[in-house]
């Protein structure tokens, strides 16, 4: 029993000190973000390395849950007699949950275990300390254009994977289930509406905040060599995909009370 | 008023509740280079990080140039920190820069210099350390001994007043230890700095110190010329030098 109450309480305390540890890495972030000088030409390079470099694993990913959520809804669907609505389903999914979240959980667990093994390396081989010797601000230097990249980009490619996904469920509809492509394309077209684009893509803003801080977090916070860069690698690509799937529930809430549910 | 660059006063560190320092004392006066020996585990890197303020003391003082750096804040600590460059154990070589790059970070950083008084300034730092020509290479591509060579030039980029060398021998075959130990030297007669220099290898202490300095529990036991540790009667010192102190 004491073992038990004391493998709880000392799980709470790494808990509130990853909450502690992350919070106040925002805050220093935001702090310095918005402070010139303004370094373009790193966001950039960022922007290339997380977004443009993770165009395939989200495309891929969101053709085939298209795909995959197409044939299981018009299963459903088949046994009213409503395959025609097939259209709305996979984009009312693909746009409000299935885009941001997998998108997210995707890219969120390449960008994170990559930011963490980059900036890991770099505190275990003291370049972390150079810099701060040399007078430079890591944060402002390293997790800075990290953070505003991702931000940036997962709205992006959430966008084509929404797109993808629906042009899967477009081709899955017609072929296997002869739904008209005009008619696929009208259900989705009058019933999608900005409200739903908003709530979708206005989460992957804060799970692009999230998958880069845990990532920075837990690579400023590597000790213990390539072992322990290992160990952070494995633990941010958890953090960040646990962290995802409890926000998105906050998330959608939070857009539900901003539509007027 | 001391005429010190750097002193300690009653410096007191620990790790996991393990006292490290513990009122420890040392003054360095201008354009000395100080040598700290003492086993390994016994804090001599950490005095180097609490120069540089990369690490605060639990109490005590640490006064750069007379002013006491422990309260200052990371923002107000880069004023200090251009005064003092470092070169670390590993050489802490950006790897995803060039060693031209590297070496000109601090001046992209701290001067409005343009691009070409910024290559010219690379070159130069480059030639004091005898590798010219080498800019546009990778610090993967180098051996041990030219990083160490580069990660002094990246340190004396900025014309600091105070240089700190971490292990700067440790891991390096003979040729090269000799050569990094002319070049403290060189340093110090060229620029004129006070160089502190952490190190276990006493032959290096010998060449390139005025003063040695054995960390022991904590504190400095002792501190004196290479030639006064030589001829010192303590048994710690003895121990030390006969390289059977634990």
């Amino acid at each position: 029993m004491r073992n038990a109450a004391l493998a709880i309480g000392g799980q709470s305390l790494r808990m509130l000190e990853l909450l502690g540890g992350l919070s106040q890495l925002t805050y220093q972030t935001f702090s310095c973000a918005f402070r010139p000088p303004y370094n373009l030409r790193t966001l950039i390079q960022q922007v290339d390395h997380i977004g443009v470099k993770s165009i395939t694993i989200g495309g891929v990913a969101a053709i085939f849950t298209g795909l995959v959520l197409a044939l299981q809804t018009a299963y459903g669907l088949g046994r009213f007699g409503a395959k025609a609505y097939v259209g709305l389903i996979v984009s009312l999914s693909m746009v409000r949950e299935l885009g941001p979240v997998l998108t997210a959980l995707l890219v969120g667990g390449r960008v994170s275990s990559g930011i963490t093994a980059e900036l890991g390396s770099m505190k275990v081989t003291e370049q972390i300390d150079a810099m701060r010797a040399m007078g430079a601000n890591p944060i402002k230097k390293l997790v800075v254009p990290r953070v505003l990249s991702a931000m940036l980009v997962l709205p992006l490619l959430t966008v084509m994977a929404d797109v993808l996904g629906i042009l899967g469920g477009m081709v899955i509809s017609r072929h296997e289930f002869q739904v008209d492509y005009r008619l696929y394309y009208n259900t989705v077209t009058r019933n999608l509406t900005l409200a739903d684009i908003v709530s979708g893509l206005g989460k992957t803003v804060i799970f692009g905040l999230i998958i880069a801080i845990v990532g920075c977090y837990k690579g400023l916070e590597t000790v213990g060599g390539t072992e322990g860069l290992g160990k952070a690698t494995t633990a941010a690509v958890v953090t960040s995909a646990i962290i995802v799937i409890i926000s998105d529930f906050f998330l959608t809430k939070f857009f539900w009370w901003l539509e007027g549910w | 008023m001391s005429d010190a660059v750097i002193e300690f006063r009653q410096i007191h560190k620990s790790f996991n509740r393990t006292p490290v320092l513990a009122e420890m004392d040392l003054v360095i006066r201008p354009a000395e280079t100080v040598t700290i020996i003492g086993g390994s585990g016994m804090g001599k890197s950490v005095m180097l990080k609490l120069i540089v303020g990369l690490m605060k003391p639990e109490a005590g003082q640490v006064l750069i140039e007379g002013e006491d750096i422990v309260p200052l804040t990371e923002d107000r600590l880069v004023r200090v920190r251009k005064k003092i460059g470092m070169v670390f154990q590993g050489s802490a070589l950006f790897d995803s820069l060039s060693v031209g790059e590297n070496i000109a970070y601090p001046l992209r950083e701290h001067t409005s210099m343009s691009e070409q008084e910024i290559r010219e300034r690379v070159r130069e730092t480059l030639s004091l350390v005898g590798l010219e020509g080498i800019e546009d290479k990778d610090p993967a591509e180098l051996s041990g001994g030219m990083r160490k060579r580069v990660a002094l030039a990246r340190a004396i980029a900025l014309v600091p007043r105070i240089i700190l060398y971490d292990e700067p021998t440790t891991g390096l075959d003979p040729t090269n230890t000799e050569k990094i130990n002319e070049l403290i030297v060189d340093m110090d007669e060229k620029l004129g700095v006070t160089s502190v220099v952490v190190t276990h290898d006493m032959r290096s202490a010998f060449k390139i110190s005025d003063r040695i300095a054995l960390l022991y529990q904590g504190k400095i036991a002792f501190a004196g010329t290479p030639k006064e540790i030589e001829s010192s009667d303590l048994p710690l010192v003895r121990q030390f030098i006969a390289g059977t102190m634990a």
